[in-house]
C-alpha cells in the first residue's frame, strides 16, 4: 500500500529580547548557573510577573509577516505541573487566545515548486529552566537562567508531507525570525528548536491516521531523519497489522530511531487556567500600524527582487537570501562595486569568501573581510589588474590582515602583466621553446595551446593576463 | 499612651511629647505582657524596630517627618520583610526569612512607621476563625475561649489589645473585615488593585486586596493612603492616584443614600447582631442619610463561587512551595515524586490541602466548565448586581458577620459552617469592591460590625461615612475587659 505523511511542526523560537518576559533579568546565554534568576525567576512567594512589551511586539511583527491576524485581546494562562525546572510549578503560556493566529508561510518544495503552508497560531510563553543530571554524585542540579526567557511558539497546520518538506518549512521559518529581528536562530544554543507531530495514512484518504509527537529536535537535519524514520516505523507498524498509538516520542540520532518517552508524559491534566496575575494584552490598531510599516522586506520578497534587479538564477537567489546577512553582504558589494557584474560577486561570494568562513568556522556577520574590500578585489579582477588566480590569494591575505588590496597587490609583485610588448615577448619566448607542440597545433591537435599558454604563465610567475596570452597565441601561430 | 490613636500619637510625636523610641518600647512591652496569652504575634523584632523608631526620631528631629514617622505597627505574616521570617501561617514556609520587601510594608517603612513584628493568621489567609495557624489559634481579647476571626486574626487581635496602633491585613474573602468586627475595630479593604500585591504571599490572586486594621476610620485613612498607589511591579495594581482620605474624612455624610439589602436579615443573622445593625443604620439617618432597601439578586451565590474560584486559583498559587528553591523540605525523599508528596504533605495544614484538593478539582479536565468557568459567570453576575446597586445608592450598609465571636474549636470540624461565616463579606472581593467594618456595638459582651460597601474606588467616601459614624458614636473606643 501506499502511504501518505501528514507532518504539523510546533517551534519554539526564543525572542530576541534583552531581559526576560515577565522579569528584568537578562536572557544571556552562557552565563554561570542561576546567575541571571531573579526572585522572580525563582518564583519566590509573593513575586508577580510585568509583560515585557518587546516580546509582544516581536510576536505580532512575526503575526503580520505570516499574514495572521493579531489577537486585539490575548490571555496568558497557566499551565500547571510540577518540575524541579519549573519553579513556580506552572508555565505562564497563551492558550485559548494567542496573539496571532490564522496565517501562512510559503516554502520552495524539492522539486522547485511553491507550496503555501497554514499557521494555526503562535503564541507568547515563557521558557522553563533546565535539569542538570552530570556532575552532581547522583543528584541532579537546576540551571534557572532560562527560566523566564520569552519564547515564541509557532503551530503549523498538518499540512507538510515529507520529511523534506518539513525541514524545508522549518528553514523559512528560521530564515524568517532571523529576518524580523526577533530571534538569534541559534539552535547550538536551543534559541530555535521544534515538536514534530507525524502520521501517515493511506494515500487518498482524508481521514488522519494517529499521530505521534517527537519531542525537542533542533538541528534541521534532526527534524528531516526524525521524521523520516518515524514515518518508516508507523509504516512498517501498519503494515505489520498493529497500530500506531498516540505518543510522544524523542529522536536517538545516534541510533537514528524514535522511542517512546517513559513516564512524565503520561496522561498529564494541566488544568489550564487565565493567569489572574497578568492583565489581558490589549492591540491597538495604532501598534499594528506602526509595526506593519516597521516590517523589513522579508525573504521571499528579497529573493524575487535579487533575481530580478541583479539578473540571478532563481538557486543563487535563494542562496543569498537564505539569511539577512547574506542578503545584505551581497548586496553591499555589488552596490561598492565600480566594474564587477552582480553574478561575479554571487559567485565569489558564495564560492571563495563562503569557502573560507566554512573552514574558519565563522559566520558572514563576523567575517574579516568586509563588503566594501571584496568589491575592490572585484574591481580589480575586472580590470584585469589581478587574474582570478592572483584574486583568491589576495582574498586570503585580506582574511589573514595583510593590508588592502591595493597594498597587497604592491607588497607581493601580483600586479598582473597586461602590457601588450611584455606579453608577447614572452610568448615569442614560448613559440621558439617548444616547436614540437607547435607544430602539433599547427597539424591540428589545437587542445596543446593550453600547454603552451601554461609555459607562458609559468615565465611570468603567474603574472600574465591568461585572456591576453591565450588571444596572442592563437593569433602567432595562426599566422 | 496605648489607648491613643494613631492621629493622636502622630501629634504628640510631632510635638515632642513621646519620642519614637518611648513609643515602641511601650508598645514591645504590651507585647511582651499580653503577647503570648493572645499568640498574637508570630515573630516580635525589637532590635529592628528599636532601630527604625531611632530613625524615626531623628527624622522628626530634621522636620522630615510623615504623620506615620514613629507609629508602631505590625505586618500581617503573609507581607515578605526582608531580613525576617515570613512564614504566612504555615510550617511550609517556618524557615522562610524573605530576600524582600513588599510594596506595602516598603511605603510604611518609606514613611517612617516603625514595625514591631508580624501577626499570626490563619495558613497561606485560609480561614475565618485563626485556628489554622501552624502557630496555634489567636483568642480573641474580649473573650480569650472565643476566636478573633481569620484569616487576619493576629492583626485584629493586635490592634484591639492596644499591642500596636495599627496593623496589615489581606482580605480576600473577608479576612480584615470578619476579624475586625469579631474584636470590635476598623478595618478596611479597598478596591481591589489598589494597595500593590508585589510581596504579598499570594492565595487567591484576583481577590487578594491588602489593607489595614486599626480603631479609628481615621487611623485607617492615615495607614491607607501610604500604601496605596500604582505599582509597576503589580499589573493588577491601579493607575489611579491616591486621593486625600484625609482631607475628605471632615465632608459630612449629608445627602448618602445608603442601600440595606433586606435578605441579610434573615434567620442567618444573630437576632440581636441585626438589632446592633439596625440601630447603626438609625444613626446614619440621623446624620442625614437617606436608608434605602435594596436587592443583590445573586449574592446568594457568592460563598459557592468564591469557594471555586478562590480554591482553584491558591492550588496553582501553592505550586511553588515544592521543597527545591525554599521554604520547607522533606527529609530522606528517595525520588522527585516523594520529595515534593512529603514536603507537601508535612509542609501544609488540613485546610490548605482541602483547598489545594477542590482547586485542583474545579480546574480538571470535565470538571472546568461546570466549576470554574459557571463560577466566573456568577462572579460576573454579581458584579452586575453591585453595578446596579451603585446607580441608586452610594453605600450599602449591613452586617459584617452573622454572630459575634464563636468559641475556639466550635467550627474546626465544620468546613461549611465555618465559610458561611464570611457569607456577607465575600460579595466585595467577587466584585473587587472597597468594603470596611467597623464597631457597632456588643452582643451578649463581644463586639459586632456594621459593614459598608462602595462602588469601585469610593475608600474615601467609605471612610467619611464611618468617620461620621465615629464621631456620634463611641463603639470604636471600647477597650476589651482587662485590657
Amino acid at each position: 500500500m501506499e502511504w501518505e505523511a501528514v507532518i504539523g511542526l510546533e517551534i519554539h523560537t526564543q525572542l530576541a529580547t534583552a531581559s526576560k518576559i515577565f522579569s528584568g533579568s537578562s536572557t544571556r546565554y552562557g552565563a554561570p548557573p542561576n546567575s541571571q534568576a531573579s526572585l522572580v525567576d525563582l518564583g519566590y512567594p509573593g513575586v508577580l510577573p510585568v509583560l515585557n512589551a518587546e516580546a509582544v511586539h516581536m510576536a505580532i511583527r512575526f503575526g503580520l509577516a505570516t499574514g495572521c491576524t493579531v489577537a486585539r485581546r490575548s490571555v496568558f494562562a497557566r499551565k500547571n505541573y510540577f518540575y524541579p525546572d519549573l519553579p513556580k510549578g506552572y508555565q505562564i503560556s497563551q492558550y485559548e487566545l494567542p496573539i496571532v493566529y490564522g496565517g501562512h508561510l510559503d516554502i520552495v518544495m524539492e522539486d522547485g515548486r511553491v507550496k503555501t503552508i497554514g499557521i494555526t497560531r503562535a503564541h507568547l510563553e515563557e521558557d522553563a529552566g533546565k535539569s542538570l543530571h552530570e556532575d552532581f554524585q547522583g543528584l541532579s542540579g537546576i540551571d534557572l537562567n532560562r527560566a523566564g526567557t520569552p519564547l515564541l511558539e509557532i503551530v503549523s497546520e498538518p499540512g507538510l508531507r515529507s520529511a523534506g518538506e518539513a525541514g524545508n518549512y522549518m528553514r523559512a521559518i528560521h530564515t524568517l525570525v532571523r529576518y524580523l529581528g526577533i530571534s538569534d536562530g541559534n539552535m547550538q544554543e536551543g534559541s530555535f528548536r521544534c515538536d514534530a507531530n507525524v502520521s501517515i495514512r493511506p494515500m487518498g484518504e482524508s481521514e488522519l491516521g494517529t499521530r505521534t509527537e517527537i519531542k525537542n529536535l533542533n538541528s534541521f537535519r534532526f527534524v528531516e531523519k526524525a521524521i523520516q524514520v518515524e514515518i518508516e516505523r508507523q509504516t512498517d507498524v501498519l503494515e505489520d497489522g498493529g497500530s500506531v498509538v498516540q505518543e510522544t516520542r524523542l529522536y536517538d540520532a545516534d541510533r537514528n530511531e524514535t522511542r517512546a518517552m517513559r513516564g512524565k508524559e503520561e496522561a498529564n491534566d494541566y488544568r489550564y487556567f487565565p493567569d489572574p496575575d497578568l492583565l489581558p494584552v490589549v492591540v491597538g490598531e495604532a501598534l499594528i500600524e506602526r509595526l506593519q510599516a516597521d516590517l523589513p522586506e522579508l525573504p521571499a520578497a528579497k529573493r524575487v527582487r535579487f533575481a530580478e534587479q541583479y539578473g540571478l538564477t532563481a538557486y543563487d537567489a535563494d542562496v543569498l537570501t537564505a539569511n539577512p546577512e547574506s542578503a545584505d553582504y551581497f548586496e553591499a558589494a555589488v552596490n561598492a562595486s565600480r566594474s564587477a557584474s552582480p553574478k561575479t560577486v554571487a559567485n565569489w561570494f558564495q564560492g571563495e569568501l563562503t569557502a573560507i568562513l566554512k573552514r574558519e568556522g565563522v559566520d558572514v556577520a563576523d567575517t574579516r573581510v568586509d563588503a566594501a574590500t571584496l568589491a575592490t578585489l572585484l574591481d580589480r579582477i575586472a580590470d584585469g589588474i589581478l587574474s582570478g588566480r592572483m584574486g583568491k590569494d589576495v582574498l586570503e591575505a585580506l582574511w589573514n590582515g595583510e593590508g588592502s588590496v591595493d597594498g597587497i597587490i604592491e607588497a607581493r609583485g601580483l600586479r598582473q602583466i597586461s602590457d601588450a610588448g611584455a606579453i608577447e615577448a614572452l610568448v615569442d619566448r614560448a613559440i621558439e621553446g617548444f616547436p614540437e607542440q607547435v607544430a602539433q597545433y599547427r597539424s591540428g591537435r589545437t587542445k596543446v595551446i593550453g600547454f603552451l599558454v601554461g609555459q607562458v604563465m609559468k615565465s611570468s610567475r603567474g603574472k600574465a593576463n591568461p585572456r591576453q596570452v591565450n588571444e596572442m597565441l592563437r593569433r602567432k601561430l595562426a599566422g | 499612651m496605648h489607648d491613643a490613636t494613631i492621629a493622636q500619637l502622630a501629634e504628640a510625636l510631632r510635638t515632642g511629647k513621646v519620642s519614637a523610641v518611648e513609643l515602641a518600647e511601650h508598645f514591645l512591652a504590651r507585647i511582651e505582657r499580653f503577647g503570648g496569652d493572645l499568640n498574637a504575634f508570630i515573630t516580635v523584632t525589637p532590635e529592628s524596630a528599636r532601630a527604625q523608631a531611632e530613625r524615626a526620631d531623628a527624622r522628626l528631629a530634621a522636620g522630615d517627618s510623615t504623620p506615620l514617622t514613629g507609629i508602631p505597627i505590625a505586618h500581617k505574616d503573609i507581607f515578605c520583610t526582608r531580613g525576617v521570617r515570613t512564614s504566612c501561617g504555615s510550617r511550609m514556609l517556618d524557615n522562610f526569612i524573605s530576600p524582600y520587601n513588599a510594596a506595602a510594608v516598603e511605603r510604611l517603612e518609606a514613611a517612617g512607621a516603625v514595625m514591631l513584628g508580624k501577626t499570626n493568621m490563619d495558613e497561606f489567609a485560609m480561614g475565618s476563625s485563626n485556628e489554622n495557624s501552624h502557630y496555634g489559634p489567636v483568642r480573641n481579647p474580649w473573650d480569650r475561649d472565643t476566636v478573633p476571626g481569620g484569616s487576619s486574626g493576629g492583626s485584629a487581635a493586635a490592634v484591639a489589645a492596644r499591642l500596636v496602633p495599627g496593623a496589615t491585613g489581606t482580605d480576600t474573602g473577608g479576612s480584615i473585615r470578619q476579624p475586625a468586627a469579631l474584636c470590635g475595630i476598623t478595618g478596611i479593604k479597598p478596591t481591589y488593585g489598589r494597595v500593590s500585591r508585589w510581596g504579598m504571599v499570594a492565595f487567591a490572586s484576583s481577590l487578594d486586596q491588602a489593607g489595614t486594621l486599626a480603631r479609628t476610620a481615621e487611623d485607617a485613612a492615615l495607614m491607607l493612603k501610604v500604601m496605596a498607589g500604582p505599582d509597576p511591579r503589580d499589573s493588577t495594581a491601579l493607575p489611579d492616584p491616591v486621593p486625600d482620605y484625609i482631607a475628605g474624612l471632615a465632608k459630612p455624610i449629608g445627602s448618602m443614600t445608603i442601600g440595606v439589602v433586606d435578605d441579610f436579615f434573615d434567620d442567618g443573622l444573630d437576632s440581636d447582631n441585626a438589632q446592633r445593625v439596625r440601630d447603626a443604620l438609625a444613626v446614619m439617618e440621623r446624620l442625614g442619610a437617606t436608608l434605602k432597601s435594596i436587592r443583590l439578586e445573586n449574592i446568594g451565590l457568592s460563598v459557592p463561587a468564591y469557594y471555586v474560584v478562590a480554591p482553584a486559583e491558591a492550588s496553582s498559587n501553592l505550586s511553588r512551595f515544592d521543597g527545591v528553591r525554599f521554604g520547607h523540605r522533606a527529609e530522606g525523599a528517595g525520588d522527585l515524586t516523594e520529595l515534593y508528596m512529603r514536603t507537601r504533605g508535612e509542609g501544609f495544614g488540613a485546610e490548605v490541602k482541602r483547598r489545594i484538593l477542590t482547586g485542583t478539582y474545579v480546574l480538571s479536565a470535565g470538571y472546568f466548565d461546570a466549576y470554574y468557568l459557571q463560577a466566573q459567570k456568577v462572579r460576573q453576575l454579581i458584579s452586575e448586581d453591585f453595578a446596579r446597586a451603585f446607580r441608586e445608592v452610594d453605600v450599602i450598609a449591613g452586617p459584617t458577620t452573622p454572630t459575634p465571636a464563636f468559641p475556639l474549636g466550635q467550627k474546626v470540624d465544620d468546613p461549611v459552617e465555618m465559610y458561611l461565616n464570611d457569607i456577607y463579606t465575600i460579595g466585595a472581593p467577587l466584585a473587587g469592591l472597597p468594603a470596611l467594618s467597623m464597631p457597632c456595638g456588643l452582643v451578649r459582651g463581644l463586639p459586632v460590625g456594621l459593614q459598608l460597601v462602595g462602588p469601585h474606588l469610593s475608600e474615601g467616601r467609605l471612610l467619611r461615612a464611618a468617620h461620621g459614624f465615629q464621631r456620634e458614636t463611641d463603639w470604636h473606643t471600647l477597650a476589651p475587659p482587662g485590657i
